[in-house]
């Protein structure tokens, strides 16, 4: 029987360990739908920084344009965050994170947002592995605008005036692989918990961690045959295994059978715990990922969990080889050299 | 800058010999481009400076990596000028494919040098020819095959420096520099260098009257590109992020960045970086990485020209809505479309100040000198984050990557401005904040930035409608009164921006506007225009919103030329806006050929009391 624990710290029974209560974390009121997958993993985001004992103030969101990137207004209240432009929320993220290392950051899109008009920067996002939590909101459909197909759209889904889509889809975490993310996860809003669990892992990797969470929109998208509808979700989601993460300094403890389950410690020192459920699957092998995401497709599956996790990979701070000092907290002295330095220059230039 | 009118300095040498020109000349040096004659001409060019002449280098280049025809112009001027003249005295035709038209451009009595290979030329009694054994000089060294072009480039080197007169060691010093103090290079270029020079000496009689002495107009001056100073103004105005795509005429200029913050800016103990530099993926990407940094609070920036600024202006327009303070160089070239990717231009002027959809206005800054360079890259960042907004800071292909004579840098004589921020301990005090309130009335709101841990200093920042209090309006009166304050902003922006340079002449009642590269043209017509009893005054913009001094200028003067290099006039449009009632005064001197401007051009187009 292995256990696995952490440091237990007193504390009352509603507060985590930066004293902050659940509601702390809300944000305002949401604008979507009622019943919109997007409202289920705000609430998610909020419950895994509960539990995660995020710092509101330590973490900031972005998001680009479509229903998915108005929904960080909608979460932490107490985080400062950027709703970018169409697409382009990766840059703006890099461009801020790199500017303070200090930070955490999330970021929230759609499928249009990542998949049509942002799948170049999505691409060289995970290229570069910048450290973000990026949530893809994956709806098949442009909501904002009254229903279009998105790129992520089935082959075949009908428009309401009855025109069919002609084109594959994207796979977010097929590209997401192809492009060497350390951090490849598939889930379905109809599964909150696996949401949680599989976002409180996220912020716990330094990298950029993809989440393709597949998100119902129950007013454009959501007959029973789309793929990205709650019912199919519910029909057909097959997770890879049962995904439960211990915070760092967290008392839980997790009773195990030998084989049982596979714990992964991530850069925070945080664990992940993954158990094992009908099938072997390992996530830190990359061909069994791309394999298993294809089987899926063919078997017509949501197969949902971590596919693919690898922790060795420098992110773009540590390839930067930046100061610990975050560097838009630079001071003056730091940031202007002296004078002599200039003299020096001038010299090299008669 | 003198007022003396220009004339050939002609000084009588020994009885019966012919008239010298003593330090006057523009040699062009014939090329193919990527055979490697930069170091040759920047020896030239330096060796000259170093002897106090005042000099100037500019580099007509095609936009291809080998073969093409590129030509390096270099002249000398007793009298300080350096502008690009129409003519030339001095040929180095290296190029066989170019020389019978190159041979075409020499004035009467100039001079071509040439490899004693090419055939003869018919057509040019009127030019003194100095055929260079640079074949056989060549075979001397027998340099390994893939250095035999560039060591011929060494050849005119020695024999131009010897019939000139251009001192050998001055040509050592200057390689020094250009090597970094690489001996070995210096070395292997200056042994066919003298090589060239001893057979110069040995074989050649001088028949032209061009000729080099010392002169002691060049100290404490440097000589250097636009782009560089840029990068290093930015610098020592505390750079902390820049991302950029590459691009021609800019691309020097990040990567004089790149070059130039390690050795400046590395942190002491631990080596560190002070700094991020990303290349980014494409200008869509490389603005939102700036503007994502700028709004986190650090000293951000991007470098582009024209077409990266079409893919930039979303993010810029974007950063302006929001107030997002970042440096934007747009080092232009001519346009539109992807237009003459290597030739210069000041066709962005317009583009530049609307950037972006609805209503928007920047910010921009107009260096004319690489010392200017320096300076509005450090001063940028205290614009930008004083007026919580894009900054450009306009450059263009002659200023950036031409080689020009330049006051030193200077040290920036002020600390830095770093704009109406709170921070924790002010939110605890003040008890309130409202990240888009006009507290002081001037347009320009408070700050907070990310990861301040007082619960009040929390905003959500949007490109869609806000009110005072970053949060999310479709109010009429929260749209109206926002954009009011924008423009509010961009009224006490006039405060901040760098004033005019005004050059007066007594008795003018003619003005002058001009601004950026084209301030030596315009300083050197002048001289002439003076001479031939037309004084000016003249005006240098350094920068849009417009100062009141420009309103004055204009009123003071009968008629007011707008010198610059776009087809439309575009700078003359603003000014027009600007003082609608004095309009019809403005006329529009503007010259778009992908040249620099010449003050012959100026010249011949002022003329007083015509219709304009």
């Amino acid at each position: 029987m292995a256990t696995t624990t952490g440091t237990a710290l007193p504390r009352s029974a509603n507060v985590n360990l930066v004293g902050l209560e659940r509601t702390d974390y809300k944000g305002l009121p949401s604008t979507l739908c009622q019943g919109c997958g997007h409202n289920s993993i705000s609430s998610q985001i909020i419950a895994a920084c509960y539990e995660m004992s995020v710092a509101p103030e330590r973490l900031v969101k972005f998001s680009g344009i479509g229903c998915s990137s108005k929904s960080p207004a909608y979460f932490l209240s107490r985080s400062f965050g950027f709703n970018g432009l169409h697409g382009r929320m990766p840059s703006l993220a890099t461009g801020a994170l790199l500017a303070n290392r200090s930070m955490k950051g999330i970021g929230v899109s759609g499928d249009g947002d990542t998949a049509s008009i942002g799948i170049g920067q999505f691409i060289h996002l995970l290229r570069r592995n910048v450290p973000l939590v990026y949530i893809v909101e994956n709806n098949g459909v442009y909501g904002l605008t009254k229903g279009q197909f998105s790129a992520t759209a089935d082959k075949g889904a009908m428009l309401k005036k009855g025109e069919a889509n002609p084109f594959h889809p994207v796979d977010i975490c097929f590209e997401a692989l192809a492009a060497n993310c350390g951090f490849v996860a598939r889930s379905f809003a109809g599964d909150p918990r696996q949401v949680k669990e599989l976002i409180k892992a996220a912020l716990s990797f330094e990298g950029t961690a993809v989440l393709d969470i597949i998100s119902p929109c129950v007013t454009f998208n959501n007959r029973d045959e789309s793929t990205k509808s709650y019912a199919w979700g519910k029909q057909h989601e097959d997770p890879i295994h049962d995904m439960t993460v211990i915070p760092m300094r967290e008392e839980i403890e997790i009773e195990l059978e030998p084989g049982e389950a596979t714990t992964v410690e991530m850069h925070d020192g945080s664990r992940v715990v993954l158990k094992k459920l009908e099938r072997q699957y390992d996530p830190t092998d990359r061909m069994a990922a791309v394999t298993l995401l294809e089987q899926a497709r063919i078997n017509n599956e949501l197969l949902t969990g971590l596919l693919y996790l690898n922790s060795n990979q420098p992110s773009l701070v540590d390839i930067g080889n930046l100061v610990l000092t975050p560097l838009s907290q630079l001071a003056e002295d730091v940031l202007r050299p002296a004078p002599a330095t200039l003299e020096l220059i001038n010299s090299e230039f008669r | 800058m003198s007022q003396q009118p220009v004339q050939e300095k002609l000084t009588k040498a020994q009885p019966g010999d012919q008239p010298r020109i003593v330090n006057d000349f523009s040699m062009v040096v014939a090329t193919v481009n990527g055979s490697g004659s930069q170091t040759s001409n920047m020896a030239l060019i330096r060796a000259l400076f170093r002897m106090g002449v005042p000099v100037s280098g500019k580099s007509l280049f095609p936009s291809n990596i080998q073969g093409l025809p590129t030509w390096f112009t270099i002249r000398a001027s007793s009298l300080g000028y350096t502008a690009r003249r129409e003519k030339v005295e001095i040929v180095v035709a290296m190029n066989p494919a170019t020389f019978l038209e190159d041979l075409q451009t020499i004035v009467p009595g100039g001079v071509c040098f040439h490899p004693d290979n090419f055939p003869a030329p018919r057509n040019r009694d009127d030019v003194v020819y100095y055929p260079m054994p640079v074949q056989s000089l060549v075979k001397e060294i027998d340099p390994p095959k893939e250095l035999r072009e560039y060591i011929s480039n060494m050849a005119y080197v020695g024999i131009v420096a010897s019939v000139l007169g251009i001192e050998l060691e001055e040509i050592r010093k200057a390689l020094f520099t250009h090597f970094r103090g690489k001996e070995r290079a210096v070395e292997s270029n200056m042994n066919m260098i003298s090589r060239a020079y001893a057979w110069a000496e040995a074989n050649l009689t001088k028949r032209d009257p061009y000729i080099v002495q010392r002169d002691h107009q060049t100290e404490g001056m440097i000589l250097v590109d636009g782009n560089t100073a840029g990068a290093l103004g930015s610098i020592y105005g505390g750079v902390s992020f820049s991302a950029w795509y590459p691009i021609t005429p800019a691309s020097s200029l990040p990567e004089s960045l790149t070059e130039y913050l390690p050795k400046l800016r590395k942190e002491k103990d631990t080596g560190k970086a002070t700094y991020a530099v990303v290349q980014a993926e494409d200008e869509i990407a490389a603005a939102g990485m700036a503007v994502g940094a700028g709004w986190m609070g650090a000293r951000s920036m991007t470098a582009t020209s024209g077409p990266g600024l079409s893919l930039m202006a979303e993010y810029v327009g974007l950063a302006f809505f929001v107030e997002v303070p970042v440096v934007i160089w747009d080092v232009q070239r001519m346009g539109p479309g992807t237009g003459l990717p290597t030739r210069t231009s000041q066709g962005d002027v317009m583009f530049v100040r609307y950037l972006g959809h609805g209503d928007t206005k920047h910010i921009l800054l107009f260096p004319a000198t690489p010392a200017e360079c320096f300076e509005f890259g450090w001063r940028a960042f205290d614009l930008a984050e004083r007026l919580q907004t894009p900054v450009f800071v306009m450059s263009d292909l002659d200023l950036g990557m031409n080689t020009w004579m330049s006051e030193a840098f200077e040290y920036p004589e002020e600390p830095m401005d770093r704009g109406k921020v709170l921070d924790a301990d002010d939110l605890a005090q003040i008890g309130v904040f409202g990240r888009y309130r006009d507290v002081e009335g001037d347009g320009i709101a408070y700050r907070t930035l990310p990861g301040n841990p007082h619960p009040l200093a929390t905003w959500f920042a949007r490109g869609t409608g806000h009110n005072e209090n970053a949060l999310y309006s479709e109010r009429a009166e929260d749209w109206a009164s926002n954009m009011e304050r924008l423009w509010r902003k961009l009224d006490t922006a006039r405060d901040f921006v760098p004033r005019p340079v005004l050059f007066r002449h007594s008795g003018a009642h003619i003005g002058l506007i001009g601004y950026g590269s084209t301030d030596p043209a315009i300083q050197e017509a002048r001289d002439r225009l003076s001479a031939a009893g037309v004084p000016t005054n003249y005006l240098r913009l350094r920068s849009i919103p417009f100062t009141l001094d420009v309103r004055a200028f204009i009123e003071e003067h009968d008629e007011v030329y707008v010198i610059e290099m776009n087809t439309d006039g575009q700078m003359r449009q603003l000014l027009q806006l600007e003082v609608p009632e004095h309009a019809a005064k403005l006329r529009s001197l503007s010259y778009n050929t992908g040249l620099p401007l010449s003050a012959r051009w100026i010249v011949a187009n002022v003329r007083p009391g015509k219709e304009g």
